[in-house]
């Protein structure tokens, strides 16, 4: 590895780097969240800190039922999506990177497939069919076009996982005297929890965050996620300016996120697998 | 403990190559047999099969008697050594060890015992609550073996499981690793491509090339009465020297000069319906400076001009190259790509010689060399055949 200058100059000039490469990351966050914190009166002074400060965005968005119905859309779908794309991923990609089955290179260029066509050709049919089906402006409705959408992203990354844990350890686990579903359990799931997790994370976000299909397939509140509902947000009434609540929303949607992150981050330790082999 | 019995066993993988070809061996209870060959002659595979992590094409495989040819690994009970350890890196070596007999669902008190045992025999009693990765090599090879002996299995396989060492700690595992299979007196199939620890280890070894046997038998056996030009040129080190040869009227003419032929001789070649071109073989022990041996009369002694003397302290390795063209056979060129394929040029046959540490020869200079002609082999340079064999019961097991 190259080792890099480490005198108190470098130190210096990697600071001021990282400084501005965080700061240029999160104004627009710390704006939203000031925005948030200020009364609608001051809401457009141009202030950076605001002059009077105020929770009253917070009580408002919660006392709209729309908000807290839409928040809960969007934690059922998107945990429920993530769930199941990670458990269906985490099966394929052990197949894929274990096994030699015909039509192998098929399935994973299908996935590849998927994972690069552009989604906003498939609303139109999407609407037509769930409009058929009777899915439009459902929970499942969501649930189904995320994990189409998420399961190639989840095979690819757990598939890097699987490959690097070693096929002896397998086998080794098998002449211990575990079936192959023991060896699974209690060696290889381990091992590749840290992807799991990583998968889950990446899956969860993207459904958190979808706008295109959330607006296209839903209607009502029934179903109506956080990142649509917030486009339809007006003020406590019609003629207040609703930035104040759209920016306490938007700070809201981002906690989950953050804490699951957080939550996950622990589990996701580099390098479990080093002394398994050799080395 | 068991027999392991190999009864035409073949291996052919989904792609079509046939990495065993018909196998027949068997292994008796509590024996240390060594599988040794150049690599991809199918050593793995064959251990594979026994363990059960591979199908067996064809033929029979019978463990303790009973055909074990369906059964799953874990119903053969047999404990695996692998060439990477495979530790599990997640658990301690405490688990690690404990692991096939939480499998097993032996009693807690039972298990810290058994495993508390083996921890002493390998000596990892203080290492038991750390992880793999914080191991050194040996120590990771220790685990991995400590792993297959707390279960007291039917038998252990070995794959290649000292290769990772460096060769000190290799020489110094090999010991154990012997010593400890005394010990348990359980049945052990052990693969290597190295042919050094295949001598010093087995109590039987299996020479394998191509996925085909080419013989089995103790050490000594293999090494002085190899059965074809393969075997002869992979056992030793360094490996036995190979001329042309071409049989006349009374004699056997070979870079060196002529032979005498004598009787033994000439009866084995009338008898094997030997061809005028052959391979002979003598291995470097077999030769001595002439002035420091008695009965020079008995032998034979040829001048010829040292390349290269290296001082081994005990004795020494003189390096010659003679006039008339290195031996041409297919085996050779087999045993030379296994070997890393040295170019050797096309005139001239190298000649490795080891002497007396006594001995006064010089490089540069011309030599007296004796030879000892009743240890010459000669081969069919088309079938590789050891000719010279032909008159005794044959050695060991030779399949073609
Ligand atoms: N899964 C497989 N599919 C196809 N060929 C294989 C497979 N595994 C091994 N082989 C081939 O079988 C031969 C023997 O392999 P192996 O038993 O691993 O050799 P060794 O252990 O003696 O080095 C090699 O030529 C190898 O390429
Ligand atoms: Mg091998």
């Amino acid at each position: 590895m190259a080792t890099l200058d480490t005198g108190p100059r470098a130190k210096l000039k990697w600071g001021l780097l990282d400084a501005v490469v965080v700061v240029f990351a999160l104004i627009p966050v710390l704006w939203v969240v000031s925005l948030s914190l200020k009364t609608t009166a001051t809401l457009t002074d141009g202030n950076f800190i605001p002059r009077e400060w105020t929770l009253d965005n917070y009580r408002l968005i919660f006392q709209t039922d729309q908000f807290v119905r839409a928040l809960i859309n969007s934690i059922g779908i998107a945990l429920i999506s993530t769930l199941i794309a990670v458990v269906l991923g985490t099966m394929a990609a052990y197949a894929i990177s274990r096994l030699d089955f015909p039509g192998k290179a098929l399935l994973v260029g299908v996935s590849l497939l998927i994972a690069m066509f552009p989604q906003v050709s498939l609303v139109s049919p999407l609407f037509n069919i769930e409009r058929q089906t009777g899915l439009f402006d459902t929970w499942p409705g969501l649930i189904l076009p995320y994990i189409t959408f998420a399961l190639p992203l989840a095979i690819y990354t757990l598939s890097a996982f699987f490959k690097q844990i070693p096929w002896d350890l397998e086998k080794a686990a098998k002449m211990d005297g575990a079936t192959q579903a023991e060896a699974f359990r209690k060696v290889i799931a381990p091992l590749a929890a840290p992807g799991v997790f990583t998968t889950a994370i990446l899956v969860f976000i993207f459904c958190w965050n979808d706008f295109l299909f959330a607006i296209s397939l839903t209607s009502t509140e029934q179903s109506r996620t956080v990142p649509v509902a917030l486009s339809f947000f007006t003020g406590a009434s019609q003629f207040e300016d609703p930035t104040g609540a759209i920016s306490a929303a938007a700070v809201v949607i981002t906690i989950p996120i953050i804490l699951f992150v957080l939550f996950f981050q622990k589990r996701i330790v580099a390098g479990l697998t080093s002394g398994a082999v050799k080395g | 403990m068991a027999d392991i019995v190999l009864d035409k066993v073949t291996k052919s993988f989904p792609d079509g190559t046939t990495a065993v070809h018909g196998i027949d061996l068997e292994i008796a209870d509590g024996e240390f047999v060594i599988l040794v060959g150049p690599s991809g002659c199918g050593k793995s595979t064959t251990l594979n099969m026994i363990a059960g992590l591979e199908d067996i094409t064809s033929g029979e495989l019978r463990i303790g008697g009973q055909r074990v040819n369906d059964r799953a690994p874990k119903d053969r009970d047999i404990a695996m050594v692998f060439q990477s350890y495979a530790l599990y890196p997640n658990m301690t070596v405490r688990e690690n060890m404990a692991f096939p007999l939480k499998l097993a669902k032996m009693a807690k008190e039972e298990i810290d015992r058994k495993v508390g045992e083996a921890a002493k025999v390998l000596e990892l009693t203080e290492h038991l609550d750390r992880k793999p990765a914080n191991l050194s090599g040996g120590q990771r090879q220790r685990v991995a073996m400590g792993r297959a002996i707390v279960r007291s299995p039917k038998a252990f396989l070995m794959d290649e499981p000292l290769s990772n060492l460096d060769a000190k700690l290799r020489v110094q595992m090999r010991t154990q690793v012997s010593r400890l299979q005394k010990q348990l007196g359980t049945t052990t199939v052990y693969v290597t491509h190295d042919q050094t620890e295949a001598m010093t280890l087995g109590d039987r070894v299996v020479v394998m090339r191509g996925g085909h046997l080419q013989q089995v038998g103790d050490p000594q056996t293999l090494y002085d009465r190899p059965v074809n030009l393969f075997v002869a040129g992979f056992i030793g080190s360094p490996s036995m020297n190979f001329l042309p040869a071409t049989v006349e009227e009374n004699a056997l003419r070979c870079p060196m000069g002529e032979l005498a032929l004598d009787d033994r001789l000439r009866r084995l070649l009338t008898a094997a319906d030997a061809p005028r071109q052959l391979v002979l073989g003598i291995r470097p022990e077999h030769f001595e400076d002439a002035a420091l041996v008695d009965q020079a009369g008995k032998g034979f002694t040829f001048t010829a001009p040292v390349d290269l003397v290296e001082s081994m302290g005990s004795d020494k390795y003189v390096y010659f190259s003679v006039e008339g063209g290195p031996a041409v056979a297919a085996d050779l060129e087999d045993l030379a790509a296994d070997a890393g394929g040295a170019d050797v040029p096309h005139d001239r046959a190298n000649l490795v010689t080891r002497l007396s540490a006594e001995s006064r020869v010089r490089g540069g200079q011309e030599a007296r060399i004796w030879m000892n002609v009743d240890k010459i082999h000669l081969f069919d340079p088309s079938s590789g055949r050891n000719i010279t064999l032909q008159e005794e019961e044959p050695a060991g097991v030779a399949a073609s």
